[in-house]
Parts: C-alpha cells; structure tokens; sequence
C-alpha cells in the first residue's frame, strides 16, 4: 500500500515535471533594432519618452507592442518572426514621419525573419548640430548650430532652448541638477546659440556632469536634443 | 402478498402525490425578487435605486484618499506610494473609466420602471427622473475622462444570431455628450422635488448644479481647446468647436444664477462658526441643516457604510489607530493662499537679505492669510481633537548645525545640557519616515472631529459632498467672467472670498483667469476639482511639463494659472537653541525638498483624454483612439 502511494507521488511528480516544457511556447529570438534618423544623423530625444508601435495583424485581438527611444535614438526589440505594420502614433517625437505614399500613408510594413536592422528616417522640425560644451569655473558653457528642417507650410516657431545638465547620463527637463532657458524669440542667429549654466553643489561630491541641449518646439510636446556629454571640471 | 399490496399502496401514493406537480413545481422562489414583486412596490423600486445610486462615480471621494491629493497638491507619506514622486508621469490609461454594464443596469430601470402600472404618476416621474440623472451624471464622468463615448440610452439586447455587429456603437462627439447632459436635466427638472434638506437624492438643485458644472466644462473645452491642437479628433469625438463656447457658457451662468436665486431651495453660503477657519472645515463635517450642501454621498455610522478617511489622514501622534497622515499638503498649494490684502507672496521664510525671519509663535508666519488654508490644511501648531500637532523639524543652533532625530519625538541630549530631551515633533517631519508630516503639513479637510473616527472599528460618517453652493458661485463667476461681464463675476467672487475671510472685494477689472482658477484651487483643494480644471482649461501640460522645481523657481508667479507644479515641497520649521541670544526658542521655517521626491510629473497631450483599451476596440472597431496615443 505504502508503495503503490509512493509511487502514485513519483508518477505525479514526472507529469508536473514533464509538463513544465510541455506547454512552453519558444522565447521570441528576432532582433529587431536600429536608430531614428534624418539623413542618417540620429534623432537624440528625451530617453523613454518616445516610441513607436509594433502591429501584427492576422491574429483575433490586436494589441500594440511599444518600442521606445533611447536618447540617442536607438531602439531595439525581441520579437517573434513575422509580419508587423509599423507606425508612429500622431504627435509623437519631434518630427514629422515620411509619408510613403498615399495608401499606406507613414505605415512602415516589415517582414520580419530573423535579426535586422532598420535605420527609420523621418522629417525633424529641427536639427541640433555642432553643440560644444565647455567647463568654466563652476559653469558649464554650450554653443550650438539650429537648422531648421521643415520650412513649408508645417513649420513651427521655437519656443525655447534649453541647457540641461545632471549628475547621471539621462539628460532632460524631467531629469537634471540645472537648467538654463533661451525663449525662441530671444534667439537672434540660429547658427550660433550659446548658453551658460551653473553647476551647483552636488552632494554626494563628483568632479563631472552630463550636459546637453534641448529645443522645445511651439506646440510639439517632445524636445529634440544634442547628444550628451560628458564634462570632467576639476 | 402483504409486500405487494405494500408496494401498490406505495405506487398509489406516488401517483396521488404527483397529480399535485404544477403547485409543487411552480412556486415563487425565495432568494430572488421577480420583476412583478419589485415593480410594484414603491420601496422595492427604491432600493434598486439605492443599488443604482451607490455605484455612483467619483474621480476624488473619501473612498480612496490618493485620488483627492494628486498633482502634487500634497506629498503622500506612505512607504508604498513614494514611487508616485520618483516616476515622470502618468500612464495614458489612467483614469480611464468604461462601465457600460452600470448603464445598461440604469437603462433597464428607466424602461422597467415606465412599464410599471402599479404606481402613482408622481412617484414613478420621481424615479424615473432619479435614473435619468443617475445616467447623465455618469456620461459627464465619461465624458469627462474619454471624451465623446457611445451614447446608449435604451439596453441593448442580442439576438443570438451569431453575428453581435449591430450592437455596435461609434463614440459620439464630445459636445453631444455635454448637450445629452444638459438636456436630460431640462427635461427632468421639473420632476424632482425642491428640497434644499435632502442630500443624498437627486433634487432640483442637484440637476441644476450638474448642469452648471457640465455646461461650463464644455464651454470651457470649447474656449481654450483650440491652445492644443493636437488634443481633438477630426471627426469632433475630442474637442469642441469654439464658437459653441458662448452657448454653453450661458447655460452654465442661468443654471447657477437658478440655484443663488434660491428657485431650488433655500441653498447658501456656510456660516456658522465666528472663527472663518474652522467654519470653513466644518462645512465637510456638519450635517445638521448644512445649508452649502447641495448633492452629497452619505455614511452612517453602524450601517456597514462608513470610510476611514479620517484613519488615513488623521495625525499621527495621538491618533486613535498606529497610523494616519497619509496627505501631506504641499507648500506649493499652502503658498497659493492669499494674504488678507487681496495680495499673493511666497511665506517669509527669509529677510530680502537672505537671513531667516524669527518667529515667536509657531503660527506667526502663516497669520493674515485666506482663513481656507487652516481650514484646508493642519498647519504646525494647530489643533485637531483637543490636541496639538507636533510638527517641528529639529533645533537649529547658533552656528546654524541641526540637532534632530531619525524617530518620531526623538530625544537627545543639546550641547550645554545634561539632561536629553525631545529634538523633532512627534508628528515629524522626518525625511522618508512614513505617516509623519513629512511635507510639514497635515490634511485638515474632511477629517471628522467626533471621537472614534480615527478607528477602525468604527470609522466615519463624514459625507463625501459633490456639489455645493459655493462651486455654483465660482461657476456663475467663471462662465459670467468668459461671457464679457466681469462685474457680475466679481459679485461672485466676492460672497465666496468674503467668508474665507477676504473682505476687501475684488473690482471687476481685477478679475482674470488667473484670478479665477486660483479661486477655485483655493476654495475647492482636495475635493477633485483641480484635476478637471486643469484639463478643461487645457493647461495641465503647462502645469506638468517635466520639468524640476528648484526653491527659487518655486516661490514665483504664485499668481499664476500655468506655473510649475511637478514636485510638491515642504517646509519644515527649526526651533532655535541659542541661551545667549534674544531669538533662543523663537522659529525658523526652511523650504525642502524631500529626499523621496526625484520624479517631475509630465502631463502629455496624449493624457487630456484617457486611453480607451484594445479589448473595448477589439470588440468594437467603430471606436477610435484618442489622440497622441
């Protein structure tokens, strides 16, 4: 009787343990990654506050993937292989998508089997180019050239322009130690914008900061920014 | 042979038995009420109702005390919400609400209830009324957080015919949610009583109050929708054309002036209590004849419908239960209070040379100030049922170090001394350490005074208001101040600052945009109106914008509408520890930043209208996203 228990117990054991890889689905395996470009410069934004949608039709209930942005304009993804309707939702990004033509509109189709990289262009309303930092006493100078991209009918005014700087790497208005502001209608020439901010103290002490620049657009609810760097000041 | 007549008279029996199977089979079940017992009977109706009523939505309510503090109008000092102030923004799903089961329920009370043949007219227009109200009130909810939605007024039933397509239903436009609303009150206005006495029913004011509030909302969106726009759908499911404005504004303003002019009872200010600050809380606790109530939930002690607000928020040391405290009014919102001069300025916690100022009385710096702060919020060395909130920070000496203590009343021993004694409030504030003021401050409003409600075997029985009189004041002001007659607005204005204490009116050239939403802010903090201000005006992303809060930046523009708020600050008071000197034992007060607070909350486009989900859309191709989503 003990035994025949004993191995009731052991037979139960080997379902359960056989069941465990039983039901298992494969781990989705395809790299799918690359920048956001505007002629092939990366788009540097605000990190995890842009993304784009993944669509895969053909199943019952559609549900979005969410890729985000880094902030040098990277994304990257795992995913199953298949067919996936790419797009940005409206208002997202500093920029204007391509339209690809007028049945698709901006919809980027992808067929995906294995690992790819895909670099996706689209029309920034502007571009920060040339920024330089340099360290003062206890101050870190920027300059910077802003080109307008979008000049039709579409363009839009800068509200501000903003240097940023933080104790880490992740830059931004939601992440830094200071900030100092130009309003747009300030900026008198747009090749050569320059900015100064304070450093203050930081506790627990180090002798760097990050810093980079952002360009709020009128209306445009993400910023576009210089890449970070990082500045060495004692 | 005996055991077969046995078993035919057994037989027989049976048979005989079962000739009875209709009366034995068809009986009235016992644990549910049929449709023919219920609608014929006025009291039965009522308690479906009541059902109906209950499941009533709120954004902000007593029921859950984080939806009446958020926007950084108060730090929240529970370990377990921390992550609230260290995040950068808000899921496009919040607040998103989709219970169409709750109006199909009321659909099917409003067609039962007209079929209902047992009734006398007056009574069932009563009800009927009740219900229409009940679903207009929950469409403004909908409307409100997802804009235009399915207007479904009769309860869908399906066919089974396989193919469910029919029941589907586009999203109306936004505008013609707000005229449903405002329509259905037109039209059932006249069928509810006018009893300024009864609360928690729909009556006349009621109807009217939601009617102002809803026509003002959509005025508004109207008005200020075209700042963003990106936040409207074309085919109108978002966003309002502007030159609907002035007619919504004009509804809003003849709905009020129907209320103040007293057409739905006999509502008003209230004004009871000598000390304006304590008038001002009472409103929330006093029941009795509390003329300012309009529409209200109830809670009744010993019933089973009682909230614990007051367990949630009641400070700390002292407190009935080992817990309380849980808002902390940010100095963001208590500096927003006007001084008495009609004049807004940050709390002097410094000389314009940059020394502290020296206080001999705790209090002494929030003193000549809008008596609605007191009364909205538990300022440091106030007090609450009989004893004295213990907030101070530590002691400053003279050579400016701090002796304070990581626990709360904790003791040590002043350099000078032998003996040790307490160095911070039990009441804190203590940076990280949960239930203590840590924002310097305690919640005040809608906190019950009556021993016991501090408990949690006994609880509260404060009512939740959602309407009263004064919100009708500050609606007639508004929609009148939009409409081009600032002088009717000032007129206003003036009865609700008046008994906050502002005696000196305001002129109607003084009367702005700013100067109405700061009202507003002011008079209605922690009762969920900020929140849909923000939105309707279209100002929440200027509010919210991401960015950090630096103490310089804080203490500017406090007169502003769209000034800065995405991190709430403290302000912590010092005692001094100086023998030799004439400040020995007089207060310093600092503003500080908590150590908890790292996040600033951005409000984005794609967060004015709240994500409608992919099961309601999967199900229902006819709904469209929001935008920015």
């Amino acid at each position: 009787m003990r035994l025949s228990i004993y191995s009731l117990f052991i037979a139960a054991l080997g379902v359960f343990m056989a069941s465990c890889s039983m039901d298992n689905y494969v781990a989705p395996n395809s790299d799918f990654k690359g920048r956001i470009v505007y002629k092939g410069e990366p788009i540097n934004v605000e990190a995890n506050q842009v993304r784009f949608q993944l669509w895969e039709p053909g199943w019952g209930k559609l549900a979005p993937i969410d890729v985000a942005i880094t902030q040098e304009g990277n994304y990257s993804a795992v995913l199953f292989t298949g067919k996936y309707k790419m797009l940005f939702p409206k208002g997202e990004g500093p920029f204007m998508t391509n339209v690809i033509n007028t049945t698709v509109k901006d919809t980027l189709y992808i067929d995906l089997k294995g690992s790819q990289t895909m670099d996706i262009e689209v029309m920034p309303y502007y571009m920060l180019r040339n920024a330089s930092f340099s360290k003062g006493e206890n101050k870190v100078a920027a300059s910077c050239k802003i080109d307008k991209i979008i000049t039709d009918a579409n363009a839009k005014n800068i509200e501000r322009v903003s240097l940023y700087i933080n104790k880490t790497q992740f830059v931004s208005g939601a992440n830094n130690i200071a900030t100092t502001n130009i309003a747009g209608s300030a900026i008198t020439d747009l090749s050569n914008v320059n900015l100064t901010v304070d450093i203050p103290t930081i506790s627990p002490a180090q002798n760097y900061v990050f810093a980079r620049i952002g360009v709020k657009i009128s209306g445009v609810e993400d910023m576009i920014f210089s890449p970070v760097q990082k500045i060495q000041y004692k | 042979m005996k055991k077969i007549l046995l078993i035919k008279l057994l037989v027989l029996l049976a048979i005989s038995w079962g000739c009875n199977d209709d009366e034995f089979l068809d009986r009235q079940p016992t644990n549910i009420l049929t449709n023919e017992v219920i609608w014929s009977n006025p009291e039965q109706i009522l308690s479906v109702l009541g059902d109906l009523y209950n499941r009533y939505n709120d954004y902000s309510t007593v029921k859950s005390w984080t939806s009446t503090a958020d926007f950084n109008e108060a730090f929240w000092s529970e370990a377990g919400q921390y992550g609230n102030f260290q995040n950068n923004g808000y899921d496009y799903g919040a607040w998103g609400i989709w219970d169409y089961g709750y109006i199909r329920d009321i659909n099917l009370f409003i067609q039962k209830c007209t079929a209902a043949d047992k009734l006398d007219v007056a009574t069932k227009d009563r009800f009927l009324a009740e219900a229409r109200f009940l679903r207009a009130a929950y469409y403004f909810e909908l409307v409100k957080r997802m804009g235009g939605v399915p207007l479904i007024t009769e309860p869908l039933t399906y066919d089974f015919s396989g193919d469910p397509s029919y029941l589907r239903n586009p999203r109306a436009k936004e505008s013609e949610v707000y005229d449903f609303i405002i329509k259905e009150v037109d039209e059932i206005k006249a069928k509810l009583p006018v009893d300024a006495a009864e609360k928690s029913r729909a009556t006349l004011g009621a109807v009217l109050a939601m009617q102002s509030r809803a026509a003002l909302y959509a005025g508004s969106i109207a008005k200020y929708g075209s700042t963003t726009p990106s936040v409207i759908l074309q085919g109108g499911e978002v966003g309002i054309p502007a030159n609907l404005a002035t007619g919504y504004y004009t509804k809003a303003l003849s709905a009020a002036k129907e209320i103040i002019e007293g057409k739905a009872g006999a509502y008003a200010l209230y004004n009871k209590k000598p000390d304006l600050s304590e008038n001002f809380s009472s409103i929330f606790y006093d029941k009795a004849n509390n003329p300012e109530a309009i529409f209200v939930e109830d809670f009744k002690l010993q019933s089973g419908k009682v909230h614990g607000f007051t367990i949630a928020n009641q400070p700390r040391y002292g407190a009935e239960e080992e817990e309380g405290g849980r808002i902390n009014p940010s100095l963001n919102l208590v500096q927003s209070f006007e001084k008495l001069d009609n004049t807004f300025a940050p709390l002097e916690t410094n000389t314009s040379s940059g020394a502290y100022n020296y206080y001999t009385n705790i209090t002494d710096i929030f003193a000549n100030r809008d008596a609605r702060l007191a009364g909205t919020v538990m300022l440091p060395g106030t007090r609450f049922k009989g004893r004295t909130v213990d907030i101070w920070a530590g002691f400053q000496l003279a050579n400016g170090s701090i002796i304070s203590g990581d626990d709360r009343g904790a003791q040590k021993t002043l350099p000078g001394k032998t003996t040790r004694e307490q160095v911070v409030g039990f009441d804190g504030p203590i940076d990280g350490f949960e239930f203590t003021a840590q924002s310097g401050f305690y919640l005040r409003k809608y906190l019950d005074p009556v021993t016991g409600s501090g408990q949690r075997g006994v609880q509260s029985e404060v009512w939740f208001i959602r309407y009263r009189f004064s919100e009708v004041l500050l609606n007639a002001a508004e929609a009148a101040f939009e409409l081009g007659q600032p002088a009717v607005a000032a007129t206003y204005m003036n009865q609700v600052r008046a008994r906050a204490g502002l005696v000196k009116p305001l002129t109607s050239s003084e009367i702005t945009f700013d100067r109405i939403a700061h009202e507003r802010r002011a008079e209605l903090a922690f009762e969920g109106h900020y929140f849909y201000d923000m939105k309707r005006w279209r100002i929440a992303h200027l509010v919210l914008d991401g960015g950090t809060i630096t103490p310089t930046d804080l203490v500017q523009d406090i007169e502003k509408a769209t000034k800065r708020s995405t991190q709430p600050y403290a302000l912590w008071p010092y005692k001094i520890y100086d023998p030799s000197s004439e400040n020995d034992g007089k207060w310093i007060f600092k503003i500080v930043k908590l150590s908890r607070v790292t996040g600033a909350d951005r409000f984005q486009f794609g967060n004015y209208y709240s994500r409608i989900g992919d099961d309601i859309i999967n199900n229902n191709p006819k709904i469209i996203r929001n935008p920015n989503q």
